[in-house]
């Protein structure tokens, strides 16, 4: 047992630094309690399914970028897509960048939307890896202790 | 005289409400369906606009409601809304994760319900069912004609309610076919009427509205009075105002996070009810005429297991406030009820502490409780307190947190405090429709500033007056005439409610001026969804217990609310 509650403990830990840093917020809790035993493994599906969408949005914004003339109206509507998305499972940094990548869309400014652009890549990588390692690091807590 | 109001199948409304949720991103889309699952609703989905259109072209008759996001690939939001509104008449509501004003404006303008903001949260969702009830009743109420008879008109109203769903939905869903020939032709009037009318616009300018509150006000004083004299002015546009004016009373009360306690208190007291709601079943099941079908369906289908709810008690500090402060209820409940009114009315005058209530005495609950066997209102009152007295173990701190409640000051917990007093009904209808409660297993913070609420809600604002002792009580002037309005409001909804559980007519009579405002003010609670990006919950433990209470008490309030509509501002 001491094995499982190291792990328990881990798992508890990973989750919190998620909150405390920053990289989700309460809507995550709202769809842990949406799990239930219809839907044992909600969370992750949703995570999953937000991950595919986001990657899909984030490589139409890349295309974007990357023609000339600039259509900023374009941008900006992957952008509002992309943080409504984020919304949906707590992403609040990804949703933050979201923001300011929009910001500098109304202002015109390229080089902003550029830089922001390459933040909100960041973000977008680094919560995956996290919640990634997270999901993975719950599955192997038994289903009996899995909170 | 009946008074059926519409349920869903298997009397279990609002479940099974319909809904169509449109939103091209696929998470969302998941994630809503799942929410309005765990509401109890038949949800289909759809990713987009233009699918969602042709499928409610196809079948209109097979939603009640329909949700979309604003911003969608195919097609602008606001055009859905605008043909769903216009082709298929159906309630819609806006999602979005921009709170923008102008949005929400267009939205509005739109004819959309309501504009939820993105993040959604269960309990607005949980509230979706009421914009469909509403739309139908205003329907109704613009063709209604000025009769008095206020009950016959809810019957036409529900009844037409049930022709329209009952023709449109095999299955009867929604409605309770009702025997009523001689209101046939009165309906298929009203439908034709219906087609004319067309909804005027009543402008509320500060004069009006003060007309208004000023009505509201003296209502509380007396039944009949409380006109505003002003031509022109329909109840319906009374109700809608009233309406809006419990939203900006509630929204007041919203500024706390200490509402869900609320929440929580008010199903830990329904267990204390649990013994009591036989008696108050029987007295439901004896209402006969008096009682709308709602109240005797609600009695058939009370399942006390699941009124119990699993909020353990390890959460109240062993005590007697409850049991005190009901008791002390009552004995102000002795005085007349025009005295209570007048201290209602002093209600933000008073401090409040216990030595100026009059006769307060915390051993005197027995006796104050066989003084007060008198009118059914008061009767009932008696029945809920007798039931506090032999279930109350509950903490001293309720009644120590009440006056810290009272240094909050904070309008709302007024607004809150009726509750308290429909909680036996609360426990009825708990057992109906979706009260599977996931507060159960969910340890509970006490939030100070909501106890006092619970206590507050024992139906009576001198019972708050009582509960709520504070070294620093908040000044009169600090108070609002909203806040005397929310403890009248308060006041009447208990008068309200122990008349239904009474079976006191006479007293519903008297008292149908107070139940609109009372029953809108439970709906404000229960709305706390209804404002678009306003989020204060804390925790989300508090928000599922809140959901929870909420979800059953304005399921009942509005139950009650469709009958009394018509009379609240009857003259």
């Amino acid at each position: 047992m001491m094995d499982h509650s190291h792990i328990h403990r881990e798992v508890a830990n990973m989750k919190r630094s998620l909150f405390d840093q920053g990289y989700l917020d309460g809507q995550f809790h709202q769809l842990e309690d949406l799990e239930d035993d219809l839907s044992p493994n909600f969370v992750e599906e949703v995570v999953t399914l937000f991950f595919r969408d986001s990657s899909r949005l984030i490589r139409n914004a890349e295309q974007a970028l990357e023609k000339t003339p600039h259509d900023f109206t374009k941008l900006d509507g992957i952008m509002y897509q992309l943080k409504g998305s984020s919304s949906s499972i707590g992403a609040v940094k990804v949703r933050n960048e979201c923001s300011n990548f929009r910001g500098f869309c109304n202002q015109g400014n390229m080089e902003g939307c550029l830089s922001s652009f390459q933040k909100l890549k960041r973000e977008h990588l680094v919560l995956r890896q996290k919640l990634e390692n997270y999901f993975q690091m719950l599955t192997q807590v038994t289903p009996a202790e899995n909170v | 005289m009946e008074n059926s109001f519409p349920a869903s199948r298997g009397d279990n409304f609002p479940a099974g409400l319909r809904v169509l949720v449109v939103d091209d991103d696929p998470t969302w889309l998941k994630i809503l369906e799942k929410m309005l699952c765990k509401c109890s609703y038949e949800v289909t989905t759809c990713g987009l606009a233009r699918v969602a259109l042709d499928m409610l072209r196809e079948r209109r008759e097979k939603f009640d409601i329909v949700i979309s996001d604003v911003n969608m690939s195919d097609m602008d939001g606001f055009k859905l809304l605008e043909q769903v509104g216009l082709e298929m008449d159906l309630p819609v509501i806006m999602m979005s994760v921009d709170g923008e004003t102008s949005r929400v404006m267009k939205g509005v303008q739109h004819g959309a319900c309501d504009y939820l903001l993105k993040p959604v949260r269960m309990k607005e969702l949980k509230n979706m069912w009421q914009h469909v009830l509403r739309k139908k009743i205003h329907e109704v109420g613009e063709i209604e004609n000025q009769d008095i008879n206020g009950f016959n008109h809810m019957e036409n109203r529900l009844e037409e309610f049930n022709e329209k769903h009952i023709h449109s939905r095999g299955d009867i869903g929604f409605a309770k076919k009702r025997k009523d020939f001689d209101s046939k032709e009165h309906i298929e009037q009203n439908f034709t009427d219906a087609a004319s009318v067309k909804k005027a616009r009543v402008v509320w300018s500060v004069d009006l509205h003060q007309k208004f509150v000023d009505a509201v006000n003296q209502i509380g004083f007396d039944s009949k009075s409380g006109m505003m004299n002003v031509p022109g002015l329909t109840r319906e546009n009374v109700a809608s105002h009233l309406q809006k004016y419990r939203l900006y009373l509630s929204r007041l009360q919203k500024q706390n996070e200490e509402v869900t306690f609320v929440g929580t208190e008010q199903s830990d007291l329904r267990s204390k009810y649990t013994s009591g709601t036989f008696s108050l079943q029987n007295s439901i099941a004896i209402q006969g005429d008096h009682t709308p079908d709602n109240y005797r369906l609600l009695a058939k289908d009370i399942h006390l297991k699941d009124m119990i709810p699993k909020i353990s008690e390890d959460h109240l500090i062993e005590g007697r406030s409850v049991q005190e402060t009901e008791t002390r209820f009552l004995l102000d409940n002795s005085n007349n009820e025009s005295e209570k009114i007048s201290n209602v009315s002093r209600f933000g005058v008073s401090a409040f502490t216990d030595e100026r209530i009059p006769g307060l005495d915390y051993k005197r609950n027995e006796i104050c409780i066989s003084e007060h066997n008198q009118s059914g209102f008061r009767g009932s009152q008696l029945m809920q307190s007798t039931q506090l007295v032999r279930q109350a173990q509950k903490s001293l701190t309720l009644k120590r947190k009440c006056s810290q409640l009272q240094q909050a000051g904070k309008h709302r917990h007024f607004g809150e405090v009726y509750l308290h007093t429909p909680t036996p009904i609360y426990s009825i209808i708990s057992g109906v429709g979706d009260s599977s409660s996931p507060s159960s297993d969910i340890p509970l913070k006490f939030n100070d500033d909501s106890v006092s609420q619970i206590e507050h809600s024992a139906t009576d604002t001198n019972f708050l007056k009582a509960a709520s002792k504070t070294d620093s009580s908040p000044s009169p002037e600090s108070y609002s005439s909203d806040y005397k309005n929310d403890v009248r409001c308060l006041e009447s909804m208990t008068q309200k409610v122990s008349v239904k559980t009474e079976v006191e007519l006479a007293f519903l009579n008297d008292l149908t001026p107070y139940s609109l405002q009372s029953y809108g003010f439970f709906e404000d609670i229960a709305l706390n969804g209804y404002g678009v990006g306003e989020d204060n919950l804390t925790t989300d433990i508090r928000s599922i217990i809140y959901d929870e209470w909420q979800y059953n008490c304005e399921y009942l309030f509005d139950l009650l609310e469709v009958p009394m509509i018509d009379d609240g501002l009857c003259t």
